[in-house]
């Protein structure tokens, strides 16, 4: 069992947990990711590693309620307790000095985004953050970004906060205004991460982006998570997360990630009638 | 009752293992194989010819004393029969259920000849289940405790094997698994049917009792690496198995409805997906067309638990004929018994879907058969002009499996085959990173559950003589098992 120490609502069905892995927390490198499962006989969702304190042991997860799983995880409070946390896994990013990067974080995707900024940064990247969200109470980590980069931009879906927007509007806006890119990093929703490469496709510029399939084990054992790269099969889960965006094959991604959708809707339509 | 003369033995016909019937077990995930009462047992036993010079026991991959300890099943001793078998066998229970026992102790069998070998396979799971049902002590662990302790990577039947030849040795032994659940293989690959989990816990939980500690959700390679164990252990046995799906690489394999058996058979048995409110879910397979590419084990395990889930049609496409598949053959029986339909010299070429990326169809392509190459199987070649398009819903690609990944990035030091394999010394387990050990299926790609067990056994010893002496020859690569 994996203690909750902090539970924090960030935005409506977004919570930011604090959870005692000490396994984790003293291995952990941005771009990787746990396993979690919140019931015994429950499934095994990845959620990415957003910050860890080795000292006290704990990681920093923050769960978007979308399928049955993550509602249910987002019905815990501090002193509750997961039930297995297995990591950390995946490829770690890679971090290098690129010199100027823009990080985009498209609504929860925000989460993922946030440990890669700020390890371009230490690692001496004079870093920008594009974040995305449907509206300003979904907004998230704008504070903790705006720690780690030279601008923080927002973009909302109903122009209640930043610019009235997509994200890729505002980073066009960047490309175009002649400022240098070396390195983009895109993570959020697929349609998202596809607008970016195309965006970035026709200059060449270097885009990586964090691919979210469905995983079961996370080990690289049931091949569930197997995207098309450039041709080739890699498994999400040890391969990746992470992948040149220009290669990716979004289609098949989108299509496999709607596989289990009447199931989950099912589910999650009865998970809700319980929580009425 | 009067003794049982040669001649009687000669005579008498193979016990047959009580199972349920196919029409009804084929659609429910109860055992199948009832096992053997002890009066069965004891008539299976008496059988036995007792040969002077005992064939099977060279046939067994872990040299267990068959002949030994049939003769106390005979006598009706089944507590000495289990400390006979407890000897050389950790996981008998496991052992007499999963064991290809046709190619080996069963298949070396003088009684083989007149086609009724004695039911080795049976005689040791009776032994085992009648231990743990009767709670038969038979192990002692060594009362002097050595102060040493090892590191036990992977909780599969290597790994098992290895922890409990360790700690009946005296040590402290902490056993790493990846997964929520201990058992490896067992759990995530053979299904309850089967092997019952209940079966692999009591087994795990016999360790647990030595004193084994054992750590679920710990990826070793990206949680610590193997240099890290080593700054808090004496020694380490890597035995991560072979759970990388091997893909067909033909067109379309990424469509919806395409799984590798790896992930079917995980989501069913580990994830339970064949109970019904399960979080995990697989494809509805009820009414539905369900092809398993492959021809082995996993493939046959595969294709049952289909029919358990449903299936309208469940089919094997096996690209050779049914002498060359390397399943059990009472898998294949039982498989036959139940409704599962037999597609040999076929192989998929490519799967066909609708927009949305949902598989519809495969083209297959029949084979024939030309003489043997390198591995002495004969080689499935492709008839020209033989394609025929033909409609399915769920695809289980079985073609086999690769090295588990994880270690490899974390241990430069630890060096693999071109496959992927860890190279490790076939005798000793001795890798070319001191203190660490390997075997089973990380070793020699995918194998078998017994000869997994037997690598861990071997390294235990071996793990031992290190302890001991502090000794580590360093072996030429050329020595060491690709």
């Amino acid at each position: 069992m994996f203690l909750i120490r902090d539970a924090h609502q960030l935005a409506p069905s977004v919570k930011r947990f604090w959870v005692e892995a000490p396994r984790v927390a003293q291995h952990w490198r941005p771009g990787q990711f746990v396993i979690v499962r919140a019931a015994t006989d429950g499934e095994r969702i990845p959620l990415t590693i957003v910050d860890g304190n080795k000292d006290a042991g704990t990681i920093c997860l923050i769960v978007q309620a979308i399928g049955a799983t993550t509602i249910a995880i987002n019905r815990l409070e501090a002193g509750d307790n997961l039930t297995d946390v297995a990591g950390p896994l995946g490829t770690p990013s890679l971090i290098e000095t690129f010199g100027n990067v823009v990080v985009v974080g498209g609504g929860a995707g925000t989460a993922i985004a946030y440990p890669v900024a700020r390890a371009l940064h230490d690692a001496g990247n004079r870093v920008r953050a594009i974040i995305g969200a449907r509206s300003r109470d979904y907004v998230i980590l704008e504070k903790e970004l705006s720690e780690v980069c030279e601008t923080v931009d927002t973009a909302t879906d109903d122009g209640s906060y930043g610019r009235a927007s997509l994200v890729t509007d505002v980073l066009d806006d960047l490309v175009e205004s002649g400022e240098t890119i070396d390195h983009v990093f895109a993570m959020g929703p697929i349609p998202m991460m596809r607008a970016v490469a195309e965006l970035t496709r026709p200059t060449g510029l270097k885009t990586t982006v964090s691919l979210n399939p469905i995983m079961v084990d996370g080990t690289g054992m049931c091949g569930g998570c197997r995207v098309l790269v450039g041709d080739a099969t890699k498994f999400a889960c040890v391969d990746g997360p992470e992948f040149d965006a220009h290669i990716v094959d979004f289609e098949v991604l989108a299509a496999r990630n709607r596989a289990y959708q009447d199931f989950e809707k099912a589910q999650a339509a009865s998970c809700q009638a319980v929580a009425q | 009752m009067s003794p049982v003369t040669r001649k009687d033995r000669m005579s008498m016909p193979r016990t047959a293992m009580p199972e349920r019937d196919p029409s009804e077990r084929a659609r429910s995930f109860d055992k199948v194989n009832l096992g053997f009462t002890s009066q069965l047992a004891v008539l299976e036993a008496q059988r036995c010819l007792l040969c002077p010079r005992p064939k099977c026991v060279g046939g067994c991959p872990v040299g267990v004393r068959i002949d030994e300890f049939v003769r106390h099943v005979a006598a009706g001793d089944f507590g000495a029969a289990a400390a006979t078998i407890s000897a050389d066998n950790s996981l008998p229970a496991i052992c007499g259920r999963v064991c290809p026992q046709e190619k080996q102790c069963e298949g070396a069998c003088v009684l083989t000849r007149k086609d009724r070998p004695i039911a080795i396979g049976h005689l040791e799971r009776f032994v085992a289940d009648f231990s743990r049902t009767h709670r038969v002590e038979y192990e002692a662990s060594s009362p002097i405790r050595s102060g040493k302790k090892i590191a036990v990577v992977g909780s599969g039947p290597a790994g098992l094997s290895c922890a409990f030849n360790l700690i009946r040795a005296g040590h402290e032994v902490t056993v790493f698994e990846a997964l929520h659940e201990l058992g490896g293989v067992l759990v995530y690959g053979i299904p309850e049917y089967r092997l019952p989990k209940a079966v692999v816990a009591a087994e795990i939980e016999r360790l647990r009792d030595l004193g084994v500690e054992f750590v679920t959700n710990a990826p070793i390679g990206l949680a610590e690496t193997l240099d890290d164990l080593l700054a808090s252990f004496d020694a380490a046995f890597v035995g991560v198995g072979a759970g990388l799906p091997v893909f067909l690489g033909v067109p379309g394999e990424h469509l919806v409805g395409v799984y590798s058996a790896n992930e079917f058979l995980t989501r069913v048995n580990l994830m339970r997906a064949y109970q019904s409110g399960t979080a995990t879910p697989v494809h509805d397979v009820k009414g539905k067309r369900v092809a398993v590419i492959g021809g082995g084990n996993t493939a046959i395990d595969a294709v049952r638990t289909a029919l358990r889930l449903g299936a309208a049609d469940a089919s094997i496409v096996y690209r050779r004929t049914e002498a060359e598949m390397p399943a059990r053959h009472e898998e294949i029986r039982h498989a036959k018994e139940e409704g599962v339909r037999f597609d040999f010299l076929t192989a998929p070429v490519e799967f066909l879907g609708e927009t949305g990326g949902k598989l519809q169809t495969m083209r297959v392509i029949r084979m024939e058969l030309a003489p043997p190459e390198d591995d002495g199987r004969p080689r499935p070649v492709p008839i020209a002009g033989s394609e025929v398009e033909v409609p399915v819903d769920v695809v289980i690609v079985a073609a086999g499996n690769g090295p588990s990944p994880l270690l490899r990035k974390s241990s430069p030091n630890l060096l693999h085959g071109a496959r992927g394999t860890v190279q490790a010394d076939p005798e000793t387990g001795r890798t070319s990173m001191k203190g660490v050990f390997a075997g089973g299926d990380i070793v020699t790609g995918g194998a078998t559950v017994i000869l997994a067990m037997g690598a861990g056994r071997k390294a235990a010893a071996s793990i031992e003589d290190y302890l001991r002496t502090g000794q580590w020859e360093q072996q030429a690569t050329k020595q060491l098992a690709v």
